[in-house]
Order: C-alpha cells, then structure tokens, then sequence
C-alpha cells in the first residue's frame, strides 16, 4: 500500500521536501531527485528532518543527480540509499502510487 | 473515508486525487489543472480534489484579476458540482500556516442527488494527518 | 509493468524533460511497457522540431522523437497547452489559419482526456515537472 514520493527541488528554495515529508505515512518511500539530492547531504540544515524520516519511511537519492551536483555517496545522511534510474523504476512498480511533490 | 459511496462511480472506477499546491495567477497550474479536472469529470472516475501548500490560495473568496490582466478562473471552482467533483478537501494546518481560516474561502456546493438533491458543502477541511491518509487510498495521484 | 509519464516543463530550461527520459528509457530496459508520455503546461514544448541546440549538447526533441519510434511510445501533446504556447501540427495550423506547423515526429497533438485515460490505463503514472 505504499506511496513513492519525489522531491525534486532543494529544500532551501521551496517547501516541497518538508511538504513530502509531512504527508508519508509510515512505510512509504521518499526518493530525492533533481535538485532534491540537496537535501540528502550529511550535515545540512535538513539533515535531521531527512533522519527522523528514517524512523518509518525508506529514504532513496538518485545517484546520477548526486553525482551531477558533486556530492559523494559518502557525504549522505546516514540510512539514505542511492538508486540509479533503473531503480527508480523499481520502486514505481514496487510502490501502488507516485506522488510528484513539484 | 465515509464520503466514497457518494459518486455513484462504477466498480471499475479508480480513485483519482489532484493535488494542488499552488497558488493562482503567479503561475499557470492551477488553471490547467482545473482544466484537467473539467475534462476528467467525462470519465466518471472517483474524483478528489486536495488543496494544500499554497494551493488552497486557489479557492479563497474575493479574487479580482481586472488589474493584472489576468482571467479569474475562481467562479469555475463553485461549478464543480455541476461536474459531478464533490469532494474537495482542504488542509486545516496550511490555510492556518497562511493566516486563513475556512470563512476565508469561496461556498463550493453540491447537489446530492440521494438525498433530494440537497444542496451540501463540497468542501471538507481536514487535518495534515487526514490528507496523508488520504493521498495513501488513492489509485492515481496528478499532482501540477 | 504498463507505465504512464507526464511531463510538466520544457526542454533544457528545467531537468524535467530529461529526467522524465532517463527514466522512460530505463523502464523499458527493464521490460516495462511505456504506454504513454503526456506533455502538458511547458511540457508541450519538448513538441517542436525546430529547436537548433548546440551540435555538443543533447537534442532533447530528437531523443523523444528516437525513443519513441524504437519503443512504440505514444507521445501526446496536449492540444488546450499547446495551442496557448504555439506548438502547432498541420491540422491545427490550418484550422487556425496560421501559416505553419512545428510538431516534431512522433508527437502528436490531442485532449486532456488522453491524460485521464493514461491514469485508467497504467498500472503506475509519475509526473515530472518544476
């Protein structure tokens, strides 16, 4: 019954990361594309927002945008997983909807 | 949610959520979302409107364009009815985040027609918590 | 899997339109159907042929266009978007007296009620956009 959100823009330009984050219930997916990844980066002011979601939710960036914008997989929020496109699509079919939060 | 039987949508229908999070006039989704929306009705799925985020700027009372020259597209949100689209809900924590309260927005009615076509709000408020439940029971969310 | 897509924004000014590709082509790597694109809002100007990008840089229209002739995928345009944003076919541009068209191939130009048929079609729809 689970609902894959994407977050493709930062959270320090828009709303749209804390808005995912405030509509999961527990066992949805969360995957950060785009500008999104921003938020995945160990030590940023969202840091602990991306870790309390992984109390009940999986946290997924999309490896090709972290590399584009130069954060390495090292340098993530502790719990979040890198997928590359091909996983994005799994966890389309995995999930039974997609919330787009543009 | 109590409100399902409501549409008379077949068994085959999906649930349909159009998720609206923007305000608007300062950028053109929300027209063309409505526009989706009117165009959906054709296809007698189970409809549901959510206004969050600076979407519920959409269906707040009062909205004058002349000055921008933009079309207010507001009065298209009381047709909804017409459209069989009754189920429109608004998140309590964003109207109060904005300063809003739900007297701030347009009357959107109905007219049920298994119950002597009584005219009944199509609005329901409901909490953050509520919506979320809500985007979790649907078949297809399009979100602009 | 039988996959829906909608893409929201234009070519190159937002990472939709290529987003929205990556993951088209890697659906279908995986053996999933992708029944359908639907480009709405900005989105109906990934639609024209005559963007020139530079010889160095992605030809994003000519990689819809590409993908959709080796995979069977519909590309729709929407008619209401793109007539308010100038994306034109031949009919169109007669029907509205205009003195070309500009709908790049494989695209083809239609409703919103395809966009709704897309949701009662596919097993799954993501939309990408700004």
């Amino acid at each position: 019954m689970a609902t894959l959100h994407t977050v493709n823009k930062s959270p320090f330009e828009r709303s749209s990361f804390i808005s995912a984050l405030n509509h999961t219930v527990p066992g949805d997916k969360v995957l950060m594309i785009e500008d999104g990844v921003i938020s995945a980066r160990k030590g940023n002011t969202f840091a602990d927002l991306v870790s309390s979601a992984l109390s009940d939710c999986s946290v997924y960036v999309l490896a090709p945008d972290l590399a584009a914008r130069g954060i390495a997989e090292g340098d993530l929020v502790e719990g979040v997983q890198t997928i590359d496109y091909g996983g994005f699509v799994d966890l389309v079919a995995e999930c039974d909807r997609t919330q787009s939060w543009l | 949610m109590a409100m399902d039987e409501a549409g008379g949508a077949p068994g085959a229908a999906k649930k349909f959520l159009y998720v609206n999070r923007k305000a608007p006039y300062g950028t053109i989704y929300a027209l063309e979302s409505l526009e989706v929306v009117l165009i959906g009705a054709a296809f007698e799925q189970d409809v549901q409107l959510a206004f969050l985020d600076d979407g519920v700027y959409q269906i707040v009372k009062n909205q004058s364009t002349d000055a921008i020259g933009a079309k207010n597209f507001s009065p298209t949100y009381k047709a909804l009815g017409d459209y069989e689209v009754t189920k429109l809900y608004v998140e309590a924590e964003a109207l109060e985040e904005r300063g809003l309260t739900a007297d701030d927005l347009m009357e959107i009615t109905f007219e049920d027609e298994d119950d002597d076509w009584a005219e009944k709000p199509s609005i329901n408020i409901v909490s953050r918590a509520d919506m979320a439940k809500i985007m979790s029971e649907q078949d297809v969310i399009l979100s602009f | 899997m039988k996959l829906g897509i909608v893409v929201n924004e234009g070519p190159y000014t937002h990472q939709a339109s290529d987003s929205a590709y990556q993951f088209a082509k890697a659906a279908i790597d995986k053996g999933h159907e992708v029944f359908r694109v639907f480009f709405y809002h900005d989105g109906v100007n990934n639609g024209t042929r005559l963007t020139v990008p530079p010889q160095d840089e992605r030809n994003i229209q000519k990689n819809w266009t590409e993908l959709a002739a080796q995979s069977n995928v519909d590309l729709v345009v929407c008619i209401a978007a793109a007539q308010r944003r100038g994306i034109l076919d031949e009919n169109e541009a007669k029907r509205q007296g205009k003195d070309a068209d500009n709908i790049a191939p494989g695209f083809r130009i239609s409703g919103l009620g395809q966009l709704i048929e897309a949701g009662i079609e596919a097993d799954r729809l993501v939309t990408f956009g700004d």
